[in-house]
């Protein structure tokens, strides 16, 4: 199943990063793809797959960013960011716009975007949203262990589902007793 | 990924990214969704039904930061409450669009007999029991409703619902932990639970009820009505292991959906709403 595996995820890569194919557009991409997550700053919004598309026109660039949480207060700050680093490197007449569909998930997320998360220790996201979504979820939801960023120990318990910001929650490893944050599935 | 990342970008730091953001507000297209059309009226009317509980609900949990059981409750509760604002912020700008009002206009400066929220939403915070049998009712409640919204023949609607009925599904899943600890956890802890659903079972009928405005939406809103039975089929486990009874006695009048309100909105509604009126425009 090789091939299966390997299709979906060039399938998922090219949902997740959407590049314009002209070259004026792609280059304007190249500098928004810069901009990153205020709250986690070795992310970038390439890595997040929250950059959707941007479009270079005569005399406008317009760009489409979607949330990672509906109520995400980082996104403000993203769509400024953007707006801040075209204008910076000359574009006139940049738009920025937030879409909603197709919705954010977790399975965007770029394996080097994962890398850089662990390394800035928070624990990266376990499994696919579309596994998660397809179950009909009971009382009591099965999760999948979470690796400590720190020791890569498997022994590892949620303390609180919700943590410092709305995409992550609250981990405790019970090897090296160091508590941890966890990017969740959405 | 590509290189051009590590190629091209300088490195930046958080305070480069920060340091300086002189962004003109008006140049920010406040559209959410690409290619939203204009709400008609009855749509727009069925988006305020569903904004004003998200929102009433997030005002709510908001006043629990800092007094939750404990600080990851404050937490949590925060988290549930900015997800509740964020569809709230989505459906009121969309239901603001069949009358030329901003998100913002309809949130501070309507008044009460104008909000279309269920009594429910509007119910006390109580004690930490009351709050979660109120989030246990409403997020299974919404997690069925915008389950089924994904297929709206409205394509807004059917964004702002695929995108809520994920963070949907977490509420869900806090609350019902909640029910499960609280009903089996001291004897205290289980009569508070016993007591909370008792009180707010009178305002659940009120949420499968079946308004006029449905009948012109067909295909495009969610006949409360039809939701009952998933609903009752997903709370059922809960409650059993829980050893919870379904409360049974009087159903409360209603009529949020009309704007008849409870006297608990109004206070709700002055205490949200008094700094937009006190300063009008201000911005930050």
């Amino acid at each position: 199943m090789v091939t299966t595996a390997g299709t979906t995820a060039a399938r998922i890569e090219a949902e997740a990063r959407p590049r314009p194919t002209d070259a004026a557009s792609l280059a304007a991409w190249r500098i928004a793809a810069q901009v990153v997550d205020p709250e986690i700053p070795v992310l970038t919004i390439e890595d997040l797959g929250v950059l959707r598309s941007v479009t270079v026109t005569d005399d406008a660039v317009a760009v489409t960013l979607t949330p990672t949480y509906s109520g995400c207060p980082a996104m403000d700050a993203m769509r400024d960011d953007v707006l801040e680093v075209l204008t910076s490197a000359g574009y006139e007449n940049v738009a920025v716009r937030l879409v909603l569909s197709p919705a954010w998930t977790t399975d965007w997320m770029s394996e080097i975007g994962k890398a850089k998360l662990r390394e800035y220790g928070i624990a990266a996201p376990t499994g696919h949203a579309t596994a998660r979504a397809s179950g009909p979820a009971g009382p009591i939801s099965l999760k999948m262990a979470v690796k400590c960023p720190r020791c890569s120990s498997l022994n590892t318990r949620e303390l609180a589902h919700f943590g410092s910001t709305s995409c992550k929650s609250l981990y405790e490893c019970r090897d090296c007793l160091e508590p941890f944050d966890y990017f969740k599935v959405l | 990924m590509s290189e051009h990342i590590e190629a091209d970008a300088p490195a930046q730091t958080p305070e480069d990214i920060h340091g300086h953001v002189a962004v003109d507000v008006t140049t920010l297209d406040a559209e959410l969704i690409e290619g939203a059309s204009v709400a008609t009226a009855d749509v727009a009317e069925y988006a305020l039904w569903l904004g004003d509980d998200a929102l009433v609900l997030a005002q709510q949990l908001g006043a629990w930061i800092s007094r939750a059981p404990e600080l990851e409750e404050d937490v949590a509760l925060g988290n549930v409450a900015l997800d509740l604002i964020g569809h709230a912020r989505s459906l009121l700008h969309y239901a603001g669009t069949a009358s030329n009002r901003t998100e913002d206009d309809l949130a501070y400066w309507r008044t009460e007999p104008d909000f279309r929220s269920l009594h429910i939403v509007e119910q006390p915070n109580g004690d930490f029991a009351h709050t979660i049998a109120r989030q246990f009712i409403v997020a299974h409640y919404l997690f069925e409703l915008y389950s089924r919204l994904r297929a709206s023949a409205d394509a807004t609607l059917a964004a702002i619902a695929a995108k809520a009925v994920k963070e949907v599904d977490y509420h869900r899943d806090h609350s019902t932990q909640w029910v499960l600890r609280l009903a089996q956890g001291t004897d205290e802890s289980r009569r508070r639970m016993i007591t909370a659903f008792s009180d707010l079972w009178p305002y659940v009928e009120e949420i499968f009820r079946d308004d006029p405005l449905i009948d012109r939406l067909e295909g495009i809103a969610v006949r409360p009505s039809s939701l009952l039975p998933a609903f009752d089929a997903a709370i059922a486990p809960v409650l059993a292991e829980a050893e919870l009874d379904i409360p049974s006695g009087f159903v409360a009048s209603g009529g949020g959906r009309t704007g008849k309100h409870s006297e608990h909105l109004a206070f709700l509604l002055a205490e949200m709403q008094v700094l937009t009126r006190a300063h009008p425009g201000a911005s930050w």
